[in-house]
C-alpha cells in the first residue's frame, strides 16, 4: 500500500505535461489508424486532385464548340459561307445538318444540339436584290450560360467575316438580319435551368447516402453473419435494401419539384406521369450505385468517401453547374458515364421543353444501362461467405 | 475412441482433413471430425484455436481451402444452400438486429426461412421463451442472458435439424447459463444435434462427447470420461499452508508437467508418472502438506494438451 501512496503525488507532479502527454497518445493513436484505413488514406489525396483537375480542365464557363444544327432549305455559296463564319468564330460546330422542321425541333428538344440555323429558300438571291433577309438562329436556352456568350458573339463576328465574301464595302448595313430566338428559356432566367437540375443533384446525395452505408453497416454491427448464415440470395439482399429508399427517393422528388413548380414558377411543360416514371429509374440507378459502393467498401467511413468521390463529379460533369457541351471531350465521355448527366437532360427536356419519350430515348437506355451495371457489379461483389 | 462406424444416417457431421488459412497462417489444420445426430457435441479450446472458423465453414460460412465433408448430409462446399436452410448458427457476437424490437427479429427470420405463418411462428417462439411480455422491447435493450436466449430462439425458430453455437454463454450469469444448457438438452432430446462451441469445463461436462482443439488442431475427442482416460495424466492433489512456494518450487522440475492452485488445494500433474513420483517423493516425505493421488479435472486434461500443442505447433 505505501507503495502505491508514494507513486501518486510524482504522478500528480507531472500532471503539468498531461495535457500534452495524453493529446500525444490520442494524437498517434488516430495516425495509426488513419494509416490503417487504406481507403480513407486514398481518398485523401484523391478528392482534391481530382477536383482540381475537373475545375482546371475540364470546367469552361464560356463554352465553345457548341453542337449545333442547321436547316438548309437551300444549298447557296452565301449560306455555305455563313455557316463557316459561324464555324470560325469557334462557338458553333455544325454536327447535323437536317431538311425538315420537325428534324431541327426534334435535335433542339432531346437535347442533342444547343443552336439550330436556318437558311431559308432564297436567301441568296434575297441578299442580292438588297431585300434584307431573315437568318433564323434558334438557341436552347434553357441553360443562359451556354447559349449567351455565343449568342452576344453572333452578330459584329459574321458581319466581318463576310466583308470580303459580298464585297458591300458598307460595315454598318447589314445585307441580312439575324433572328435570334431563345427557346424554353426566352428571360434567361437561371432558376428555370437550376431547379431542374438541383433536383437531381439533390437525389444523387441523398440516395447514394442511403444505399451506400447498408451493406457496410451490417457488417459493422455483425448481423452480416448471421444473415450470410440465413437462405437468402445476394439478389434478394440488394432488393430489400433498394426498393424502400425508391419510395422515399419518389417522395423526395415529388417535394422537390413541387418547390420548384410552387415557389420558383418553373413550369411542367412535358407529362407528368414521364417525368414520375423517369425520376423513378434515376432514384433506382443512384440507389443501385450507392448499393454497389456499400460491397466494395470495408466501413462506413469509406462509403460515405466513396460517394463524396462520385458526386463531386457528378456536379462538375454533368452540365448541373456548367455547360456540358463546353467540357473537352473527354470530360463529356465521363460525363456520359454518369447518371445525373442523362438525368439532367430528362428533367430539364421534360420540364422545360416539353419533350416527348421519343426525344429522350437515348438518356432513359443510358439511366437503366448504368443501373443493370451497377446491380450486376454489387451482385457479383457482395461476399456470401466471410472469406 | 470411435465406437465401430456409424451408418451416415446417425451422422449430423461428418469431415475430413479440414484446412482453412487466412494468409500463411492455418487457422485450421487437417482436421477431420464426427458428430452423431442427436447429440450435444461440445466443441473446446483456447482463443483462436480454430473453433469459429470451423463452424463457420460447417454452415458454409468460410470455404475450407482443402477437406471434404458432409453436414446433415450435404457437401460443405457444394451445398451451402440446403445447409443454410436446416442448421440455425448462433454467433458469437450477438448478431441479431438491436434496433429491431423481439418480435420483428423473429419475424424477419422466419419469413427468410419462408416459414407458413411468421406472425405466428414468432407468437409461439415468445411464449416459448418467455418473453411474452417483452416482445416490443428492442433486441438491443434485453440483457446479456435475454439476448442469448432470444438468439437461441431465433436460429431455432425455423426447426434446424443442427444446432451450431458459437460460444453462446460467454458473458451470461450462472443462472441463465443453466437455463439456456436445460433448454440444449431438452432440444437435443426432441432429436436436434447441437455442437456447443465454450471455454467452460463445467458446460464441457454436460455435453455428450467433446473435442478439443488448439492451433487449429484436433487434440483429443470422446466422451468426458474417455477423454480423461486417454490423457495418462497422473494427478496429486496437495493441500495444507504455504502451497504458493511449493508450487514455484515444483514448477519445472522433472516429471512435472503442470502445477495449478485450486482455491486451498494445488493440482500437481505429470504425464510421466514415475519421474512425477520421484520428484513429489521427498516432499510427500516432509509431511508438511497433504498429498491425495486424484483424478484429473477436464481442465487439468485440457491445460496439459494445450501446454504440448503449444511445444508442438508454435
Amino acid at each position: 500500500m505505501s507503495e502505491i501512496a508514494s507513486f501518486a503525488p510524482s504522478r500528480e507532479a507531472r500532471d503539468t505535461f498531461g495535457f500534452w502527454r495524453r493529446s500525444y497518445a490520442m494524437l498517434l493513436k488516430e495516425f495509426i489508424q488513419l494509416r490503417r484505413d487504406r481507403v480513407s488514406f486514398a481518398m485523401i489525396v484523391m478528392i482534391p486532385v481530382m477536383q482540381l483537375l475537373l475545375f482546371g480542365y475540364a470546367i469552361n464557363t464560356t463554352p465553345r464548340n457548341l453542337p449545333s444544327a442547321v436547316l438548309l432549305q437551300e444549298d447557296s455559296d452565301l449560306g455555305r459561307s455563313i455557316l463557316k463564319a459561324m464555324e470560325n468564330t469557334a462557338y458553333f460546330r455544325f454536327t447535323r445538318e437536317v431538311h425538315t422542321v420537325e428534324e431541327f425541333d426534334n435535335l433542339l428538344q432531346s437535347g442533342k444540339v444547343l443552336f439550330g440555323v436556318e437558311i431559308p429558300r432564297g436567301f441568296e438571291r434575297a441578299v442580292r436584290r438588297g431585300d434584307k433577309p431573315a437568318l433564323l438562329v434558334a438557341a436552347d436556352a434553357t441553360d443562359p450560360v451556354a447559349a449567351g456568350s455565343a449568342l452576344g458573339a453572333l452578330g459584329p463576328l459574321v458581319q466581318t467575316a463576310l466583308e470580303h465574301d459580298l464585297h458591300t464595302g458598307d460595315p454598318p448595313n447589314m445585307p441580312f438580319e439575324i433572328r435570334t430566338h431563345a427557346r424554353y428559356n426566352p428571360a434567361a432566367s437561371s432558376r428555370l435551368n437550376i431547379v431542374p437540375g438541383l433536383v437531381g443533384t439533390i437525389l444523387t446525395m441523398t440516395m447514394l447516402i442511403f444505399t451506400a452505408l447498408s451493406v457496410t453497416r451490417e457488417i459493422e454491427r455483425g448481423t452480416m453473419e448471421s444473415l450470410l448464415s440465413m437462405p437468402i440470395k445476394p439478389v434478394e439482399v440488394m432488393f430489400g435494401k433498394i426498393i424502400p429508399y425508391v419510395l422515399v427517393g419518389f417522395i423526395q422528388a415529388t417535394l422537390i419539384i413541387s418547390i420548384g413548380v410552387l415557389l420558383f414558377g418553373v413550369p411542367i411543360l412535358g407529362n407528368v406521369f414521364m417525368l414520375a416514371v423517369l425520376s423513378t429509374l434515376f432514384i433506382t440507378t443512384n440507389l443501385s450505385i450507392g448499393y454497389t459502393f456499400s460491397t466494395i467498401v470495408q466501413n462506413q467511413l469509406q462509403a460515405m468517401q466513396m460517394s463524396m468521390m462520385f458526386f463531386l463529379p457528378s456536379i462538375l460533369l454533368s452540365g448541373f453547374m456548367f455547360p456540358f457541351a463546353g467540357m473537352p471531350v473527354w470530360a463529356q465521355y465521363l460525363g456520359e458515364g454518369l447518371p445525373l448527366t442523362h438525368y439532367i437532360r430528362i428533367v430539364r427536356a421534360i420540364m422545360l421543353k416539353g419533350a416527348t419519350v421519343a426525344n429522350l430515348q437515348y438518356d432513359t437506355i443510358a439511366l437503366i444501362a448504368l443501373m443493370l451495371l451497377a446491380m450486376t457489379i454489387a451482385v457479383t461483389r457482395f461476399r456470401r461467405t466471410l472469406d | 475412441m470411435n465406437n465401430g462406424s456409424p451408418s451416415a444416417q446417425d451422422i449430423a457431421i461428418d469431415v475430413k482433413g479440414l484446412t482453412k488459412k487466412f494468409g500463411d497462417r492455418a487457422v485450421v489444420q487437417n482436421l477431420s471430425m464426427q458428430v452423431k445426430r442427436g447429440s450435444i457435441y461440445g466443441f473446446l479450446g483456447p482463443n483462436g484455436s480454430g473453433k469459429t472458423t470451423t463452424i463457420r465453414m460447417l454452415c458454409g460460412l468460410l470455404t475450407p481451402d482443402s477437406g471434404s465433408g458432409t453436414c446433415l448430409g450435404y457437401d460443405i462446399r457444394r451445398d451451402a444452400d440446403k445447409i443454410k436452410l436446416r442448421v440455425g448458427y448462433m454467433t458469437q457476437r450477438f448478431s441479431l438486429y438491436q434496433d429491431l424490437s423481439v418480435r420483428e427479429n423473429l419475424e424477419f427470420v422466419a419469413r427468410l426461412y419462408g416459414l407458413q405463418n411468421p406472425r405466428g411462428a414468432a407468437r409461439d417462439m415468445i411464449s416459448r421463451l418467455g418473453l411474452s411480455g417483452r416482445e416490443e422491447q428492442l433486441a438491443g435493450e434485453l440483457s446479456g442472458g435475454w439476448k442469448q436466449r432470444l438468439a437461441l430462439g431465433a436460429c431455432t425458430l425455423p426447426s434446424p435439424q443442427l444446432l451450431l453455437l458459437d460460444e453462446p454463454t460467454a458473458g451470461v450469469d450462472p443462472k441463465a447459463r443453466r437455463d439456456f444448457w436445460n433448454e440444449i438438452h431438452a432440444l437435443a432430446a426432441e432429436g436436434l444435434t447441437v455442437l456447443v462451441s465454450t471455454h467452460y469445463m463445467d458446460e464441457a461436462e454436460r455435453c455428450h462427447e467433446i473435442a478439443y482443439i488448439a492451433y487449429g488442431n484436433l487434440l483429443a475427442h470422446g466422451t468426458v470420461e474417455e477423454v480423461i482416460a486417454h490423457s495418462a495424466l497422473s494427478t496429486w492433489n496437495v493441500t495444507g499452508d504455504d502451497l504458493n512456494p511449493l508450487a514455484a518450487e515444483l514448477d519445472g522440475k522433472p516429471g512435472v508437467d503442470m502445477v495449478a492452485p485450486f482455491g486451498t488445494s494445488l493440482h500437481v500433474c505429470g504425464r510421466d508418472q514415475a519421474a512425477l513420483e520421484r520428484t513429489i517423493a521427498p516432499y510427500r516425505e516432509s509431511g508438511k502438506w497433504h498429498w491425495q493421488k486424484s483424478e484429473p479435472s477436464l481442465e487439468d486434461v485440457f491445460i496439459d494438451l494445450m501446454n504440448r500443442s503449444k511445444d508442438n505447433f508454435q
